[in-house]
């Protein structure tokens, strides 16, 4: 591997862990591991854990592929590496 | 119009739309049989990636068992959902640069291996088979409500119109097709739940509707009313009731998630998009029309649940006049009683509906108290609740007749997407790629229909008896998925030094350790009474439930495959390139075959 290829894959492991990190935290660690205290936050008619768990985790979701998509697309005509 | 007529002309009417479809766009050469000949649209392709993915289990199952799990549910809303970070962030960009057609081509290369190829072949297909048993399911279900005919009856005409529907296309039929149908399922899926949030809360938009305060005036809160109704009843609190434990939430969650990732007919989406670029926005636009449904599934089963037990138990408990005299029960209700998926048994002989949690011993001596000798709703099948839903909510039938014609596009779309995967690893991956290298094109073709039609034929079989609800069945497949074909493919792109051996083991020791789990819960291939072990107690490890298992068999995958890798030969020099060069989107050419 050269050295921009080097590179590039370095800020893409970069990129990817920090999203990772995130969808864990809103599904996994919000929606399961600390749903009791958060439901003690209550937005409308429900509980903050009980939101993340059935609604506020896809959100994220859908916001952490587009930062992804943009960012790595940023991130090819960087490196240039991008497609013709 | 009455409802069986109108029925009729919208579920025609949708038909003759795909059919329509499938025939001005069906394929022609191979290229556009396994992969629409990569000309599609992320947007388009998006559509069609929601609709591929959004199954019966999604479409008439899903809401069901969250109506009847409560928060316990959210693994289904997380899980199904989730798996499309990992899929755009970790495999979909690089399998579109590898530019192949198959995920078993895919790791048969990066593994340079026939075996590796092989194995996942037979791991691809079992995965695929268990997936399409849900769907057959979820298509017994609508059809037998359609038709007003026995379950069995409904699945077998159901096999028919797959059969039809899913040989003549190929890819690119379906991929038109699909959008076609995405759009009949969000409107089927939407309409009804704007109609009961209205009803319920006075909010059109089922998503807030969840958490506003009910429409009478009383200043409750939605979901603070149904956990008082259920819990009256001796039933858990909807918001707070867990599936299993916590720890198999987390567990069955990642096990969807990965099993998103690693499902073949989902992955082979990202090879019909023309650019690395697209892959990465594809599986966005695919989330986003999935989310229509998952973010709206949550009213509609707290909202169901809430109508179910309002029509029974129309007044105080306890009371006499309380439950629901039998003979003045509603006309849905009668429907599904003919399907055989709504049972009523009057156990104290008053005529009267008691429908409570028999389980529940505190609850239960208070029951018998008030001359109530069991639960009398002998059967509530959950698959059952979408269609029944505006029926029970009182709506229009128009919304009725449209949410059939939806629940049938939901799992026919899925059943060809699936059928397809099976035909070409069947067809492209052993036969032109083992077994007969030098078959002609319409040979290939050709044995990819029949593939299709044998799988139609075992999983209608097994459908007569599955092993679960039609999103259970699935999840199983999702299990299966996750414990092979995603630890290979993610190991293949993000880690030089597993080679062949470590994939090859890694893959079987996954898929094996959880076929082992889910057969011995549910028997051998889900056929009853061949379970084993029976002495071992349910969930007994760590009580993790086997349509959890997968996350559990993907950690034994990843951790024997990268063991077995370092104690034996690192993979090749040219294979270190090959995976350096798809790490880089540069270069990235038109799909090529071997």
């Amino acid at each position: 591997m050269n050295k921009t290829a080097e590179q590039y894959w370095k800020a893409n492991i970069r990129l990817v862990s920090i999203l990772l990190v995130i969808w864990f935290v809103c599904s996994f660690l919000f929606g399961i591991i600390l749903v009791e205290p958060l439901n003690t936050i209550k937005i409308g008619g429900l509980g903050l854990g009980f939101w993340f768990a059935q609604n506020g985790s896809i959100y994220t979701f859908l916001v952490l592929i587009y930062v992804y998509a943009k960012r790595m697309n940023a991130l090819d005509v960087e490196f240039d590496v991008h497609e013709d | 119009m009455d409802l069986q007529t109108l029925t009729y002309i919208v579920v025609g009417f949708t038909f003759a739309l795909y059919i329509g479809i499938a025939f001005w766009a069906r394929a022609g050469t191979t290229g556009e049989f396994y992969a629409a000949g990569r000309g599609i649209h992320p947007v388009a392709n998006g559509m069609a990636t929601a609709a591929d993915w959004m199954s019966a289990a999604s479409f008439i199952s899903m809401a069901g068992l969250i109506a009847f799990n409560g928060y316990g549910a959210s693994v289904f809303l997380m899980g199904w959902t989730g798996g499309y970070v990992l899929l755009a962030l970790l495999l979909a960009p690089y399998l579109r640069k590898f530019g192949k057609f198959t995920v078993p081509e895919f790791i048969g290369d990066r593994y340079y291996s026939r075996t590796a190829r092989i194995v996942a072949v037979i791991c691809l297909i079992l995965a695929s088979v268990t997936y399409v048993i849900g769907q057959m399911k979820g298509i017994g279900v609508a059809f037998s409500r359609f038709l007003q005919i026995d379950y069995d009856t409904g699945l077998f005409i159901g096999m028919g119109i797959v059969f039809i529907y899913a040989v003549m296309g190929g890819m690119k039929g379906i991929t038109y097709t699909q959008i076609a149908q995405y759009c009949v399922l969000i409107f089927a899926y939407t309409v009804p739940a704007i109609f009961i949030s209205m009803n319920l809360t006075g909010n059109p938009v089922p998503q807030l509707g969840l958490g506003s305060t009910m429409a009478d005036g009383s200043g409750t809160f939605m979901m603070d009313r149904l956990d008082q109704v259920v819990t009256e009843l001796g039933f858990k609190e909807y918001s707070t009731q867990v599936m299993g434990s916590k720890l198999n939430m987390f567990v069955y969650t990642l096990s969807l998630m990965i099993g998103t990732a690693g499902l073949p007919h989902v992955i082979i989406r990202f090879f019909t998009v023309p650019k690395v670029k697209d892959a990465r926005s594809s599986a966005g636009w695919a989330l986003v029309f999935i989310a229509i449904l998952y973010t709206t599934a949550p009213a509609v089963g707290s909202m169901a649940r809430l109508n179910l037990m309002n029509t029974i138990q129309v007044g105080e408990v306890g009371t006499t006049e309380g439950n629901l005299a039998y003979a003045d029960r509603p006309q849905w209700f009668k429907n599904w009683e003919q399907t055989g998926l709504l049972k009523y048994e009057d156990k104290n002989g008053d005529g009267r509906i008691q429908y409570y949690n028999e389980k529940n011993a505190e609850f239960a001596a208070k029951a018998e108290a008030w001359g109530w000798k069991g639960n009398e709703m002998t059967k509530v099948d959950r698959d059952i609740m979408v269609l029944a839903n505006p029926e029970i909510a009182n709506l229009p039938n128009w919304v009725i007749a449209l949410v059939v014609a939806g629940g049938l596009a939901a799992a026919l779309s899925t059943a060809a997407g699936l059928l397809l995967a099976i035909s070409s690893s069947i067809s492209h991956d052993l036969l032109k790629g083992v077994f007969m290298p030098d078959i002609s094109e319409k040979n290939e073709l050709m044995a990819g229909r029949f593939a299709m039609a044998g799988a139609i034929g075992v999983a209608g079989y097994f459908g007569l008896h599955p092993p679960d609800f039609a999103a259970g069945t699935v999840a199983i497949a999702f299990g299966l998925a996750a414990a092979s074909i995603f630890p290979v493919l993610m190991m293949g792109i993000f880690n030089k030094k597993v080679n062949r051996a470590g994939a090859i083991w890694g893959m079987i020791s996954g898929i094996g350790v959880t076929m082992l789990y889910v057969f011995q819960h549910k028997g051998i291939m889900f056929v009853p009474g061949t379970s084993f072990l029976g002495d071992m107690g349910p969930n007994w490890f760590f009580g993790i439930s086997p349509n959890a298992f997968g996350a559990i068999g993907a950690m034994v995958n990843f951790a024997v495959a990268i063991t077995v890798s370092k104690m034996t030969a690192p993979p090749p020099d040219h294979i270190q390139h090959l995976v350096e060069d798809i790490r880089v989107p540069k270069g990235a050419g038109a799909a090529t075959d071997h």
